[in-house]
């Protein structure tokens, strides 16, 4: 490629006036060098590996590795642009300390817990490993072995892992790590309309004029969804937005009414609005009328801990979630109590910021979007503060159409496409399926081929549950992949680690990294990663991203589909099912798992020659697993996948695979080659009328429940599990930051990034430091009952935390934050709270 | 061996000062523990005690810095009254790193046997001293510090500078192949600011027993670094003159009392009686 | 005779003495005043620590002692060595890779012996130790759209040396850019932009402030800053103007605006027309 004149001359002046100021800057020559190398890079489409937002990006690879990316400019989330991580997206599978072989804590040639990591391969890391499992699964049974899995898996992966443990091993052990971060989220959906995901898409940010974020940081984890926030904010006249937070971060820069409220008052604030709708007359009657059940939810509920624990002994119905109907009056007359003085006692929120954000939700003609993530999912009551912003939304009827909607972010690439749908959680199947729901059960074993009663009634461990159970030593087989549990799941002193490093328990971990959560396991499997296979993500707007395998994975490295399908071939069905059961189907006799499994016609469908997969240019990509199984493993399980979609409960339909392929991403349901932008709206989404044929132009039908009415639940205000008391006297919040994400496995191995952000820094208020004797970048230890960690204060950054509050990002494996954090969660969702931690600071 | 010892005494003890004095600014940087923070240009010793070299001191002066200078100001007092008493060159053989470093180029020189050498007036330093001051004066710098010696091989000692190597190679060659003395004798400023400060200095060496002195040993002369200073107060008994080197360029090195087989020197307090050191010397120069 | 020939020829030889060393000298001198000369001319990625007087200042005072090396908790700054253009001996750090940390205490500067570091530097945020440019508008990612603004992340007086300006991106039509902005009334010149700058070459750095300021002629004044700093119009205010209307419409003449009378028939006509 030339250089253009003008580009020429334009280098030319920046050369010399950088050279004036006496800096050096790039010859010509260089840039020149580098666009030759440009012309032999081949690109292709595939979707950012970060968030749940979903941007997308080109890959371009050159020799077998990929040298460069570029946002994709053709693509309608991010048109071309990235945030500073997704900038060096091209840098996260190049760290130095890549893993490239199975290691295998040994001592004398055995296994040992005591031994060091020595290189085995994969036959023997797998032998190794299915031995535990049986003599797991032979003395304790199925609920003896279990998956730990992520929203980072794609599609296909999550679906391959759902089956090899609830089809395959019986047991209902699987959870993701979304249990952390989205299960709050998805409760909500279900108690309120039957079916998961938001009904809304990313246009509502052009087409609303309100914003209002409950707990969402959405400037620093939603960067390009917040830049398109910022654009409609700027464009707009009308508009405006509205911030709610335990503490001041970037998003307040743009807030029109930024409101600090104190921690758990969410559900006061929540509920207010409701109330002001209401005594104001100024809901939606008809579609309250038409559209809206009421329902009151169990209260004093505990707080998803230990049985045994204080709480949860004094609490009446702990861990319960039953709905009971109400009228509308006495829905209203429950709100009562939240005044606008009751209110701003409670949450410290000045009344006119209050009656400010009432009045915009109130206003029938504001249309109003409400965002929220981690600050109420991660909450021990995230389901009901959920079904408390839908309320808001559906007494207004802003639902469901351009610029109205209640719109849950995700934090993971596929938490919706993967962790969501497919059925990961140790308590769903494909879908939105469940197991406890026989109808459920028997479509999955219809479209399984599986003999009636394979798959276990009784939900699985969830995520917390299955600490506690490794470390009861109830379950002893435990597979981690493609997340950092060691570095996600709270109160790790007293229950993940003990767990692990017991001698009963066995502990595998894939990664590509050496994470704090590989370096405890027993055995570490190395990981391919992102472009390293056939993959495809769901983001937070139903939008379903695929993309080729680019490059190669180094070393011995194989994708977690490779380990999960190769792994079951160590399993006769017998010994997975126990021979009463496998009887049962005597055409399985002596097939391995495996067989049963992923070479049931289905799965192994389509055959699979080398080179086959292909871009539109023409260029002919690997794909290592199918290579490997000798068929197109990847389509074999979407499509069957897809099966799930169209003999279960319909209103998820995804496109045939090969679509995907062809385009950057389709927002599901996807009928008849259509896309759905809104669901429940009959003219947007085809499946009213298929629900209700009589479906009048606009008319909302809620078809994920039976009668088409949604939820609206009323839920009180409950205290949080513990509060700051005179020893522990500051509130902690966890969060994130602009430059990292995840647990920093790939992007503390930026070089750019880690420079840029080294560490995670305690925010506070300058008060507060002051009166504990701190300074800007003094080291201070942050205690809590369980743990501590010493880092040190930050006073002039980003996050301005209120008086009684400190902050401390996530990202960062030398400060464990998480083991500071009490494992209760919200007893629906089973969603440990990360946002209140009461702590004390002490002076390094 | 013992008198191997006995005749290399001073020496030893004048090694042990000049490596001590490194040593203590490296405490610190190795070990942690700060005993004295900074180098010989301005130090602070236990976090209370300032030193500061006054020949920098006396470039800031020069360059019109008279107020707001803190410790600097106590810290070269400190420093001036030192050596006011115990002789301003006392600094130049029992503390200045380039000593060591113009002693081992001496050495090499007269062991290698180098004859050859350039003369030229010992004078030299107080004229570069002045214009050294000038130069501060009119750029309003301080100028010599771009190039010192002293305070850069120590900077670079304490703080681990490695082009500045470049200097003490420099030094050492002009020793050893140009001029005997060159540097230490001849040219450096920072001695001869020393010299002026010690000029009143009452500790001295006295050639007390000059009569014991051999004809032709000459011992003495060989390894004084300023030998100009010895010969009159050892010859000059005849004249009247006093055997007390009453010259301020006598470095105190005390080689003479370590070499001499009859024990003629050693040391005395003196109040300096007025002498013309700057004439006489200069007699005595063309004779060595 | 001889004797007074002798005595010349002394009196010669040491008035050549003299002039040899007068000269050696004077030649010495004027190397070392072009060293010193020559080394007045910082690199511009060299900076001071807080608190530094002028370069001229500085460097009349700054005894090369490092004791504010030593107190500086970072351990950013160094003595200059010979091989580089900073004056040796005298303490700079290099923002890209190790910036100020903007210590409250200002350790540094309490260490300073002879108030080259000037001691009534007490409050950190008053420091000027350069100004932070962002140098390379062009390559700087923010302004393509991507959401980068780490300089403004990291910046301990953010808001204030470093603000964001949201700003429409016609490119895409539907996101925002956020441009960083430096205030040279609060930028202490710290460099922690530039170190966290993910830029192969930084595109925001710190530079000297008189290299990066520039300066509007003396002969101009800009006439809104003039009233603001005054309080009120520099030149007294018209008498009131009158204009002819229609019926039922005033006219704003601060903001050149129309209002109509509720009702008017103009009213009814503009509105509609708005609306179209």
């Amino acid at each position: 490629m030339k250089l253009s004149r003008r580009a020429f001359i334009k280098s030319q002046a920046v050369a010399a006036a950088v050279s004036s100021a006496g800096l050096s800057a790039l010859a010509p020559s260089v840039v020149q060098a580098e666009d030759k190398e440009d012309e032999e890079i081949r690109w292709d489409k595939i979707p950012c590996r970060f968030c749940g937002t979903g941007c997308s990006v080109l890959a371009g690879t050159l020799d077998g590795r990929i040298v460069a990316t570029q946002g994709d400019p053709d693509a309608p989330v991010n048109k071309g642009l990235n945030c500073i991580k997704g900038y060096f997206l091209s840098k996260i599978m190049y760290g130095k300390d890549r893993l490239t072989q199975p290691l295998l804590k040994m001592k004398d040639g055995k296994h040992h817990k005591e031994g060091d990591y020595t290189p085995v391969s994969w036959d023997k890391a797998f032998d190794v490993m299915a031995d535990k499992w049986k003599t797991a699964l032979k003395d304790k049974g199925p609920t003896s072995v279990g998956l730990f899995g992520s929203g980072q898996w794609t599609v296909w992966e999550g679906y391959a892992a759902s089956k090899l443990i609830k089809a395959g091993f019986r047991s209902n052990n699987l959870d993701p790590n979304a249990r952390h971060c989205m299960a709050s989220a998805v409760g909500g959906f279900m108690r309120t309309f039957g079916i998961d995901e938001p009904m809304g898409c990313y246009d509502d940010f052009e087409q609303g004029e309100v914003f209002v974020l409950w707990g969402a940081n959405m400037a620093e984890a939603h960067p390009i969804l917040w830049s398109r926030i910022a654009d409609t904010r700027l464009t707009k006249k009308t508009s405006s937005v509205h911030v709610l937070s335990t503490f001041k971060h970037r998003s307040f820069e743009l807030a029109d009414n930024g409101m600090i409220f104190e921690p758990q008052t969410d559900l006061i604030i929540a509920n207010y609005i409701a109330n002001y709708i209401i005594q104001n007359k100024a809901y939606n009657k008809d579609f309250v009328k038409n559209h809206v059940n009421f329902k009151k939810t169990a209260t004093d509920i505990g707080y998803g801990l230990r049985p045994e624990h204080e709480l949860e002994k004094k609490a009446k119905n702990s861990g319960k979630g039953k709905l009971t109907g109400i009228s509308f009056e006495e829905y209203a007359k429950a709100l009562e109590l939240y005044s606008l003085e009751y209110a701003v006692e409670h949450s410290k929120v000045p009344a006119d910021r209050l009656e400010e954000l009432a009045k915009a939700y109130a206003d029938p003609k504001k249309k109003v979007m409400s965002l929220w993530t981690m600050g109420v999912n991660q909450h021990t009551r995230g389901v009901w503060m959920n079904g408390l912003i839908y309320n808001i939304h559906l007494l207004m009827g802003k639902i469901s159409e351009p610029g109205n909607s209640p719109f849950s972010l995700t934090g993971q690439p596929s938490a919706c496409g993967t962790a969501r749908e497919v059925g990961t959680f140790s308590h769903r199947l494909p879908a939105d399926m469940v197991v406890k729901k026989e109808k459920h059960r028997k479509i999955a074993e219809k479209i399984w081929k599986l003999p009636e009663g394979t798959i276990n009634p009784k939900p699985g461990f969830h995520a917390v549950k299955m600490q506690r159970k490794m470390k009861d030593k109830v379950m002893n087989c435990y597979w981690q992949m493609c997340n950092n549990n060691m570095q996600a799941a709270p109160n790790i002193n007293d229950e993940l680690l003990p767990a692990w490093r017991a001698p009963e328990n066995f502990i595998t971990v894939s990664d590509p990294y050496p994470t704090v959560s590989a370096v405890e396991a027993d055995l570490i499997l190395p990981t391919s990663m992102w472009a390293e296979k056939e993959g495809a993500y769901g983001n937070a707007e139903r939008r379903t991203q695929f993309w080729r395998q680019q490059v190669d994975a180094p070393g011995e490295s194989q994708s977690d589909l490779w380990q999960i399908m190769e792994f079951s071939k160590r399993f006769t069905i017998e010994e997975a099912w126990g021979k009463e059961h496998a009887a049962k189907m005597p055409e399985y006799k002596g097939k391995t798992m495996y067989e049963v499994l992923f070479e049931n016609g289905v799965v192994n469908k389509f055959a699979y020659k080398d080179g086959e997969v292909k871009d539109g240019e023409g260029n002919q990509y690997q794909n290592t697993e199918s290579k490997h199984f000798g068929y197109y493993a990847q389509k074999g399980l979407f499509e069957e996948y897809r099966q799930f979609q169209i003999q279960g409960h319909k209103g998820h339909e995804q496109a045939p695979f090969d679509e995907y392929h062809k385009v950057r991403g389709m927002r599901w349901p996807v009928v008849d080659g259509k896309e759905t932008l809104w669901r429940f709206r009959e003219g947007y989404d085809p499946h009213v009328k298929y629900y209700k044929p009589d479906a009048k132009k606009g008319e909302v039908y809620f078809y994920g429940k039976k009668d088409g009415r949604a939820n609206i639940i009323f839920a009180p205000y409950e205290a949080p599990a513990e509060v700051p008391d005179e020893e522990y006297n500051f509130w902690m919040s966890t969060g994130r930051v602009l430059e990292h994400w995840h647990s920093g496995s790939m992007t503390q191995r930026v070089p750019e990034l880690h420079r840029a952000v080294p560490e995670a820094l305690v925010y506070m208020h300058p008060k507060d430091a002051k009166k504990q004797g701190l300074k800007n970048g003094s080291q201070v230890k942050i205690v809590s009952k369980r743990g501590e960690i010493i880092t040190r204060v930050n006073l002039r950054g980003r996050n301005k935390p209120p008086e009684g509050l400190v902050f401390v990002p996530w990202f960062d494996a030398s400060r464990l934050v998480n083991k500071l954090i009490l494992d209760a969660t919200d007893p629906l969702s089973k969603e440990t709270d990360y946002k209140k931690c009461p702590v004390k600071l002490v002076k390094v | 061996m013992l008198t191997l010892l006995r005749q290399h005494r001073w020496l030893i003890l004048r090694r042990f000062s000049q490596l001590l004095v490194i040593g203590l600014f490296l405490v610190g940087p190795i070990t942690g523990y700060w005993f004295i923070k900074g180098n010989m240009s301005s130090s602070l010793t236990l976090e209370i005690l300032p030193l500061t070299e006054p020949f920098l001191f006396f470039q800031m002066l020069a360059a019109g810095v008279f107020s707001d200078f803190n410790e600097a100001l106590i810290g070269v007092l400190i420093v001036v009254a030192f050596y006011f008493i115990v002789g301003g060159r006392v600094y130049c053989s029992w503390v200045c790193p380039i000593n060591i470093i113009t002693d081992a180029a001496r050495w090499l020189r007269q062991k290698v046997g180098i004859r050859s050498n350039a003369h030229f007036s010992r004078q030299t330093r107080y004229w570069l001293l002045a214009a050294i001051l000038l130069l501060a004066m009119v750029m309003g710098t301080l100028a010599y510090e771009f190039i010192n010696p002293v305070t850069i091989i120590q900077r670079s000692l304490v703080y681990g500078l490695s082009a500045s190597i470049f200097i003490v190679v420099i030094i050492f060659l002009f020793d050893f192949l140009i001029s005997t003395r060159g540097w230490c004798g001849h040219l450096c400023p920072m001695g001869a600011m020393y010299s002026l400060i010690g000029y009143f200095s009452p500790i001295t060496i006295s050639a007390t027993q000059r009569k014991d002195c051999q004809e032709g040993c000459n011992a003495c002369f060989k390894v004084c670094p300023e030998p100009q200073v010895i010969s009159l107060p050892l010859r000059g008994e005849k004249k009247g003159i006093s055997p007390i080197i009453h010259s301020s360029n006598c470095t105190h090195c005390a080689r003479c009392i370590d070499v001499c087989p009859t024990n003629v020197f050693e040391f005395k307090v003196s109040i300096r009686a007025k002498n013309k050191p700057i004439t006489k010397e200069k007699i005595h120069e063309k004779v060595t | 005779m001889g004797s007074k020939s002798l005595s010349n020829k002394k009196r010669r030889d040491f008035l050549r003495g003299i002039a040899n060393v007068a000269c050696g000298v004077g030649i010495s001198a004027m190397g070392i005043g072009w060293l010193a000369n020559k080394a007045s001319a910082m690199p511009p990625q060299a900076i001071r620590p807080p608190g530094a007087l002028d370069e001229d200042g500085f460097l009349s005072r700054c005894v090369r002692c490092g004791l504010c090396v030593r107190d500086c908790p970072y351990d950013i700054l160094s003595l200059a060595d010979l091989d580089s253009d900073v004056p040796v001996g005298t303490p700079y750090f290099t923002a890209r890779t190790g910036p100020c940390e903007m210590c409250d205490d200002i350790p540094c500067v309490v260490a300073c012996p002879t108030g080259a570091l000037d001691r009534r530097l007490v409050d950190i945020n008053k420091a000027r130790m350069g100004l932070a440019v962002l140098i390379d508008q062009e390559e700087c990612i923010a302004f393509q759209g991507l959401r980068c603004e780490v300089c403004f992340n990291v910046c301990p007086l953010q808001d204030k040396a470093i603000s964001l300006e949201y700003r429409h991106n016609d490119r895409t039509g539907k996101h925002a850019l956020l441009i960083p902005i430096v205030d040279s009334q609060h930028c202490t010149g710290c460099g922690l932009c530039e170190k966290a700058c993910i830029m192969e070459e930084a595109t925001i750095k710190v530079l000297p402030a008189h290299i990066a300021k520039g300066r509007l002629g003396e002969h101009y004044r800009l006439g809104w800053k003039q009233k603001q700093k005054a309080g009120k119009s520099l030149v007294t205010p018209d008498a009131e103007h009158k204009f002819n209307l229609p019926e039922g419409v005033k006219y704003d003449y601060d903001n050149s605006e129309l209002h109509y009378e509720k009702g008017s028939a103009l009213d009814t006509l503009n509105r509609r027309r708005g609306k179209q």
